[in-house]
């Protein structure tokens, strides 16, 4: 069983976003970038598929150089091979741009099934996944909990909302976006990080896949958002805080 | 601008996030001097479409047929392109939900379109319709406008308006059947059945207190800090995703869009950084405290009350001064 995983590169979790004035994205200098938390449970699910059913996992990523990083990173953790699409300024493409970048890249291989994260922790469109269903052809399911293969077919575990799940079937190949908390990623060993610098990265420049990204809607300024509730900020030592907080509470919100 | 809404439902029930996007839809529509169409889908949901036309609409559009009777992403997708084209809106506006995660922006892709997802509002300037959402897990907030033709496709965040709102009709609108062709070969998953993992041993809606944990807590060991603060308050622990997630607390803890939705008169949201399938869960309490590290944290744009400090320092301060507070 061949199988793609769809990895992105995201600034850190805790890194300090700055916002050039009436700027569109955030400044990409002095910060740390890392894998895209949701990709890591779809990386994962394909490392457990294919150890189940054989076959390889292929990562695959776009963006600047730095996201070479990334696909390392996947490699080390038992991923067989890496394609990074290379385009400096991925962050200007709009989700339909996205998809058929990394439509055109998929579609140079055959794979039996295509993994991504829920959605992205930078931008979250949360629409990779189905886009890529749509473009390739291909049958979908999202927010998945479960997969068992058997016979070319899928069986998968849906979540609803409101602690509801469905069961359905699927035929394979499909695409799938795979729900955080699947499963628990492994670390990289010692072992799998040497092994991974043997491993290759395909490196496919974005502007030679003869895609269409027009963009359908376009960023047009990001900013913090306006506070809608007044906050009032309890100031002091921890303990100071939390005195003021406890007769805030009895007395103000009347809560206690 | 003519507009088409996209309700949903599942067994004859509505998900009410479809009368939240109505609110949108009419506002848009009246601000654009547009028409505003709604849809419903399924089988036997005449009743549904009728009572949407009860609300201010200039048409419903009853889409039925036996493949559209449970959801699969392939049978939507079809039976909304043949609706899409003949009723040629500009503007498709659709509820946020799991299920339309799942199949509209296949559906906008399908003709070529861009979606804007997961919006929590709108603003129309000078003949110009802004879509605003939010990202960085709620840290920052974007403009974002459509470039290409229409029709344009968006879907609309939980909460982001006040289904209360929604305005009646002076009179009924007319209910018109849309016939759609579909095939069982178009359909390529196959449904099966509903579930629940387990019972809710918990029901959080219920809880007046509830002191929820994000990943601040950074191990599990450090959970009973929290569970005394909670039996101090007399409320219930709960949590964000990433910590049921990690198997440290039950899921039915969980407090968020994959959880329960609460509203309690206290919550009390501890190293949470309020990602917004968080916030969606819990901004409907009436009293909101955060205690969070990072000033920047979504979390204090929804609270009353906030402490930015370290949560190891305050809850067990904050447990000590309510002890004292009671015995005084």
């Amino acid at each position: 069983m061949n199988i793609a995983v769809c990895i992105k590169q995201v600034p850190a979790k805790d890194a300090p976003l700055q916002i050039p004035e009436g700027g569109a994205w955030i400044r990409e200098t002095d910060i740390g970038f890392e894998t895209n938390e949701p990709d890591g449970y779809a990386l994962e699910e394909a490392l457990r598929l294919k150890e189940k059913h054989g076959g390889e996992v292929v990562a695959i990523s776009m963006g600047p150089e730095r996201v070479k990083q990334t696909i390392k990173e996947a490699m080390a953790k038992g991923a067989d091979r890496g394609i990074h699409v290379v385009d400096d300024k991925f962050f200007q493409l709009d989700p339909l741009g996205s998809a058929r970048s990394l439509a055109a890249a998929i579609q140079k291989e055959k794979f039996d099934l295509i993994l991504t994260g829920l959605q992205s922790d930078d931008h979250g469109f949360g629409q990779t996944g189905v886009l890529l269903a749509e473009l390739l052809g291909l049958p979908h399911a999202t927010i998945i909990m479960q997969i068992e293969v058997q016979d070319g077919r899928m069986r998968l575990k849906r979540e609803l909302e409101a602690g509801w799940f469905q069961w359905m079937e699927a035929p394979l190949p499909a695409v799938l976006s795979i729900q955080s908390g699947i499963n628990k990623p492994r670390y990289a060993t010692l072992k799998g990080i040497m092994a991974a610098k043997k491993k290759e990265i395909a490196s496919i420049p974005r502007a030679s896949l003869g895609v269409d990204a027009t963009p359908t809607q376009k960023v047009e300024r990001i900013y913090v958002p306006a506070k809608t509730k007044k906050t009032e900020i309890l100031t002091g030592t921890a303990r100071e805080a939390a005195a003021k907080l406890v007769e805030k509470l009895k007395h103000e919100a009347r809560v206690l | 601008m003519k507009i088409l809404l996209i309700t949903e439902q599942r067994d004859a029930t509505w998900n009410k996030v479809s009368f939240e996007t109505l609110v949108a839809a009419q506002q848009i529509a009246a601000q654009t001097g547009g028409k505003l169409v709604g849809a419903v889908m399924g089988k036997g949901v005449d009743t549904l479409a009728g009572a949407l036309a009860t609300k201010k609409l200039d048409e419903v559009l009853l889409v039925e047929h036996d493949l559209l009777e449970k959801y699969t992403a392939d049978g939507y997708t079809h039976a909304l392109k043949q609706v899409i084209a003949q009723a040629q809106p500009d503007l498709v506006l659709l509820p946020h939900t799991y299920q339309v995660r799942d199949f509209a922006p296949k559906l906008a892709a399908s003709l070529g379109k861009g979606m804007i997802g997961d919006c929590i509002g709108y603003r129309y300037e000078n003949g110009k319709l802004v879509f605003v959402r939010q990202m960085f897990q709620g840290k920052t907030a974007a403009d974002v406008a459509f470039q290409a033709a229409a029709p344009w496709f968006a879907t609309l965040q939980a909460g982001a308006f006040r289904a209360d709102q929604a305005q009646d009709g002076a009179a009924k609108a007319p209910v018109n059947h849309v016939s759609v062709n579909l095939k069982p070969e178009d359909i390529r998953t196959v449904p099966l059945e509903l579930f629940r993992e387990a019972k809710q041993a918990v029901d959080l809606t219920q809880a007046p207190i509830i002191v929820a944990i994000g990943r601040g807590i950074k191990e599990q060991k450090n959970l009973p800090l929290v569970e005394n603060l909670a039996k101090v308050l007399g409320g219930e622990i709960a949590a964000s995703r990433p910590i049921c997630d990690e198997g440290w607390l039950p899921m039915d803890r969980q407090i968020g869009s994959s959880g329960q939705t609460v509203a309690p008169k206290l919550y009390i949201a501890l190293g949470i950084s309020g990602a917004i399938q968080h916030v969606v869960g819990m901004k409907g309490s009436r009293t909101v405290v955060a205690v969070n590290k990072d000033a920047n944290a979504p979390i204090f744009e929804v609270a009353d009350y906030g402490i930015v400090g370290d949560i190891f320092e305050v809850i067990p301060a904050l447990a000590e001064e309510l002890e004292k507070a009671k015995s005084a």
